[in-house]
């Protein structure tokens, strides 16, 4: 741990290394340390004001900063992009306040922190990603009582989210559901994946990477550890899905990764680019080396 | 399945409760009550308003605990297993079917899905075969099939009450609590009802355990009959000679002031 005399955090004389002092970051910790001994279970924390607006990331923020040591490589996502608005906020706020290296690289980062993706390349044990969370509650939409679904927690009835996946194969035929996809972990604890995509889900099954999530507005934290069973719920004969526009990347072919549809005019011109920026990048490289071979 | 009249001795009951005693404040809602049901048994609750009716079914369910005295299933004290343990009986073995359907119903979930939920709430995870089941419980309870995916707030009152008893015995429970199941319908629709849970707890072998303050559905339905008043049992017996040969004055007020059938 460095503190407020670290030569790298000139400019912010008066902070602590990365911008929350040691008491939150203990407290952060419990919690982290709690909920990976739990795994998917929502574990109380007392969420801090940063200096952003909830719905930014705050939660992210403050688990990736009770985390990070000097050595940290940190990468950042946003919707897959490193070069969108709030992941380059959030890789600058932590180079001015704990002067830590940042990447765009998959690879080379120890710590990602990010917002509705997954890599598409896999991640490692000596890795940890740390999920920006709106809304932690899975039930929410079905239960409103806090209370209520704390209950439902604790007793794993769960009859309640099934009885929406049936309504809507009753409606329209298959499970409508395309992003914060609900999830059993370990099989015991119902958990919101965050806002990824569905096409993520399956990524989260017994992934070598420790998985943080952190949701500051509603002051919660919960983790899946390494190696953990994560299982999208579904039924025998409409088996989970992941949902994937049928298409190959612009700019680097790829018919695996997820994709975006990006609108190019006004007249209708529309383009499917990865929506992992690092990724995509990667392989346009590796496209050309091979054309220049 | 033992098709003959339900003794009301002889048999472990299923559930049991004695010195049932609760008091809401200077009001005494239960005095030292005790009652036993059997496998198969109807058994009625009545009583005027107030008389300790409904509190004394939120009792024995393990909705409510009381201030002395105990309930049992099968042996074991209800209010000390747990409430982990109670929501699983009333998923599995028990079913409460309430007054007001639209308390017993989710009214933003499709009459399958309504029907289904306690199967999937057991582990159910076939979509056919949960389908299935549900059509087959809104026939049984003379609801139209095409209207499975209808919203229940479309239905009428007794179409309610019907998609209520279903969804509650998909899972074929072996007590059901019913709470006035016919008030607030009208008179043939009640008939009709009456006429179907009668059907349904004789051959699914279901014990019953019905509120009324209606003697004729009591009649009609209860092998056997508790009379209640002022939180206190007056009376009890088969439900044919509490009716005709009603020893308590309480019950001789009530019975002579039904109108004759």
């Amino acid at each position: 741990m460095t503190g407020i005399d670290d030569p790298r955090a000139s400019g912010t004389e008066g902070y602590n290394f990365a911008y929350l002092d040691e008491a939150t970051k203990r407290m952060i910790r419990r919690a982290i340390l709690k909920a990976v001994a739990i795994p998917g279970h929502q574990i109380p924390f007392g969420a801090r004001e940063m200096p952003l607006p909830y719905g930014w990331g705050t939660g992210g923020i403050q688990v990736t900063a009770a985390i990070l040591g000097p050595a940290d490589v940190l990468k950042v996502i946003d919707q897959g992009a490193d070069d969108t608005t709030n992941a380059i906020s959030i890789r600058r706020f932590f180079t001015r306040v704990a002067g830590v290296a940042t990447t765009e690289s998959t690879a080379e980062a120890s710590i990602i922190q990010t917002r509705h993706r997954i890599p598409e390349k896999a991640l490692r044990e000596d890795q940890v990603i740390v999920y920006q969370v709106p809304q932690p509650e899975p039930l929410s939409k079905l239960e409103p009582r806090r209370a209520e679904t704390e209950r439902l927690h604790a007793l794993a009835d769960y009859g309640l989210m099934h009885v929406r996946l049936y309504e809507d194969i009753a409606r329209l035929g298959h499970i409508a559901k395309a992003y914060d996809y609900p999830v059993m972990v370990n099989g015991r604890y119902l958990m919101s994946p965050s806002p990824i995509p569905a096409f993520d889900n399956p990524k989260m099954d017994r992934m070598p990477a420790l998985q943080l999530f952190g949701a500051g507005r509603e002051k919660r934290i919960y983790a899946i550890p390494p190696y953990t069973p994560v299982r999208s719920l579904d039924f025998e004969d409409h088996p989970f899905r992941p949902i994937r526009a049928p298409h190959a990347c612009a700019l680097c072919g790829s018919t695996e990764s997820y994709l975006d549809e990006v609108l190019t005019d006004d007249a209708g011109g529309r383009m499917f680019v990865c929506s992992d920026t690092d990724y995509c990048g990667e392989r346009q490289v590796a496209v050309a080396q091979e054309a220049a071979e | 399945m033992t098709a003959d009249l339900p003794q009301t001795s002889g048999r472990t009951p299923l559930l049991n409760a004695e010195g049932l005693t609760l008091r809401f404040g200077a009001i005494p809602a239960l005095v030292d009550v005790a009652i036993d049901i059997s496998a198969g048994e109807v058994l009625a609750i009545v009583g005027e308003s107030g008389s300790g009716k409904t509190t004394l079914l939120r009792v024995l369910s393990g909705m409510m605990a009381p201030d002395a005295g105990t309930v049992r299933w099968l042996g074991d004290d209800l209010h000390a297993m747990g409430e982990a343990a109670r929501r699983r009986l009333m998923r599995t073995d028990w079913g409460f079917v309430h007054q007001n359907p639209r308390d017993g119903l989710r009214l933003n979930v499709s009459a399958g899905g309504n029907v289904g939920e306690r199967l999937m709430a057991v582990g159910a995870r076939h979509y056919g075969r949960i389908r299935e089941e549900a059509i087959a419980w809104l026939q049984r309870v003379e609801v139209d099939a095409a209207r499975i995916d209808d919203l229940p707030r479309t239905f009428s009152g007794g179409m309610q009450q019907r998609l209520q008893i279903a969804r509650t015995l998909v899972t074929r429970p072996r007590l059901v609590f019913m709470d006035e199941p016919t008030g607030g319908l009208d008179v043939s629709v009640q008939a009709r009802l009456l006429d179907l849970i009668r059907g349904l707890s004789r051959e699914l072998g279901l014990a019953v355990l019905i509120v009324t303050h209606d003697i004729a559905a009591a009649r009609l339905l209860a092998d056997r009959m508790l009379v209640m008043r002022r939180g206190e049992v007056v009376e009890h017996g088969l439900t044919d000679r509490v009716l005709d040969d009603p020893q308590h004055p309480y019950t001789q007020l009530l019975v002579s002031s039904v109108l004759a059938a």
